[in-house]
């Protein structure tokens, strides 16, 4: 399967970046790791005319502390996130999340801010990046601005992020030593999850529940009352109502999202 | 056309592309280095495998573009002098392939995998070639083949 046709242009810059979107608007696509946006352009469900590649920006990748923050630059790959000690120490969730995604190759390329401009609602970094209660730096023509977790995802593939604006880096609290807990659900190797559950700090959040990553706030309500991890887990489904595939249909979603909670409590690692 | 500068095992090579072109088909169209298949096309079956700076990539979702100024190697390029590299001569001694398909592929996860992780277990054998599939084997002897390949690079 061959794309349509684009041009192409490594971006030299972050702000090159920016006046290349500026320019061409709605016609130009940003290209990271390419491993959403290029399986999408196969099947020419994407045919942007202009691709601005910031994959091989250095000033957008690496990983650093900022006081309470772990803060992660936007093409920073999968499998550096999960192979970092700084992430693994400070964020261990992160890094788990990181390493759940699909398989090595696809590590290998898939960039953090990829994943979550792409905002698949069963991907792995979106349904963390809510249970960790981070947000998202995005440069504009304007200048900058942050967005929470929560606020950040609106859709079905949709996020607050506009057309015109790049996703720099990634903010989640430290959070060294507090307990965990993470459930994939799948039935292939390399897949999406079917279900899934990132469970920390009295947070709860749900992949492929729904058409963005969602809080399990009912549940979260109980365990914050003293309910146990099984009780809590009965309300983790309350309120959503996730889409119907072949792998699964609704009632089906709506009891892995139990399960999946209640071992997501009962599991956690420090 | 876009000018790419792509280093395929160890040597130079430059040409004009479409930025459309794939990396695997710019290696197998382009500069006759048929190893990598293309298998399913869509970023799962692994049988497109190659380094890239030497991390396992799926090529078949990798623009030739995205390659310039990086290193490519593909199986052709693993073996010196006719030598088989070690990794091979383990598959062709455990019986790590059937109809040899989906082989190259998973030979150079399997470089990848032991560049990163010299002394797997079997389990991180296992989880290393999650991304690629094989019709086959049953997987049992190419896990066998890596496990040996590792001892054997060590050694
Ligand atoms: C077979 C397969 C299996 C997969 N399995 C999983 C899985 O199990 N779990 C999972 O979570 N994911 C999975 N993925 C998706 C993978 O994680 C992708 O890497 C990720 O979704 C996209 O990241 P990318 O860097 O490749 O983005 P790209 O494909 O380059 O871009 C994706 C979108 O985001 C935009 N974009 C990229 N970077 C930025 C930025 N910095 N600012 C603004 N916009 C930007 C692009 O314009 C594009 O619209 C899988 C993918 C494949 C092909
Ligand atoms: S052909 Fe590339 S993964 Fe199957
Ligand atoms: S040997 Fe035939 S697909 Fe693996």
């Amino acid at each position: 399967m061959i794309p349509a046709q684009f041009d192409y242009v490594a971006a030299e810059s972050a702000s090159h970046a920016l006046g290349l979107l500026a320019e061409h608007g709605d016609e130009a696509k940003l290209l990271a790791g390419g491993h959403s946006l290029l399986p999408m352009m196969k099947l020419r469900l994407a045919q942007p005319k202009v691709l601005i590649d910031i994959g091989g920006l250095a000033e957008l990748a690496g990983i650093s502390v900022d006081g309470d923050d772990l803060v992660v630059g936007a093409t920073t790959r999968h499998a550096d996130l999960a192979a970092s000690d700084l992430v693994r120490h400070e964020v261990p969730l992160l890094a788990h999340a990181a390493s759940q995604v699909g398989d090595p190759q696809i590590r290998h390329r898939g960039t953090i801010g990829g994943s979550l401009s792409h905002a698949d609602p069963a991907a792995d970094l979106p349904m963390a990046l809510v249970a960790l209660g981070g947000s998202v730096e995005l440069q504009g023509p304007d200048g900058s601005r942050s967005i929470g977790a929560d606020d950040f995802f609106t859709g079905f593939f949709e996020t607050a992020m506009r057309p015109d604006e790049l996703l720099t880096a990634v903010r989640v609290p430290r959070q060294p030593g507090v307990p965990w807990g993470y459930q994939k659900f799948v039935r292939r190797a390399n897949d999406w999850a079917i279900v899934g559950v990132a469970a920390v700090d009295g947070r709860i959040a749900l992949a492929n529940m729904g058409p963005t990553p969602l809080r399990a706030t009912a549940a979260e309500k109980a365990l914050a009352g003293g309910a146990s991890p099984a009780q809590a887990a009965q309300h983790a489904a309350d309120g959503t109502s996730p889409g119907e595939d072949i792998h699964a249909d609704r009632e089906y979603r709506r009891h892995l999202a139990k399960v999946l909670t209640r071992r997501a409590l009962e599991h956690q690692a420090g | 056309m876009t000018h790419i500068e792509v280093t395929v095992n160890g040597e130079k090579r430059s040409a004009e592309v479409e930025p459309r072109l794939l990396l695997v088909h710019y290696l197998r169209d382009h500069l006759g280095l048929r190893a990598a298949n293309v298998g399913c096309d869509t970023t799962s079956c692994g049988a497109c495998t190659v380094l890239l700076d030497g991390k396992s990539v799926k090529s078949c979702t990798v623009l030739a573009v995205q390659a310039s100024g990086h290193e490519v190697t593909t199986t052709e390029g693993l073996s010196a002098d006719g030598e088989l590299h070690p990794v091979q001569a383990a598959f062709r001694q455990h019986h790590g392939l059937q109809c040899g398909f989906c082989t190259p592929g998973m030979v150079m996860a399997a470089v990848g995998l032991l560049a990163e992780i010299p002394h797997p277990t079997e389990a991180q054998v296992r989880e290393g070639l999650e991304g690629n599939l094989c019709r086959c084997t049953g997987y049992h002897n190419i896990v066998q083949a890596v496990l040996a390949a590792a001892s054997e690079v060590t050694a």
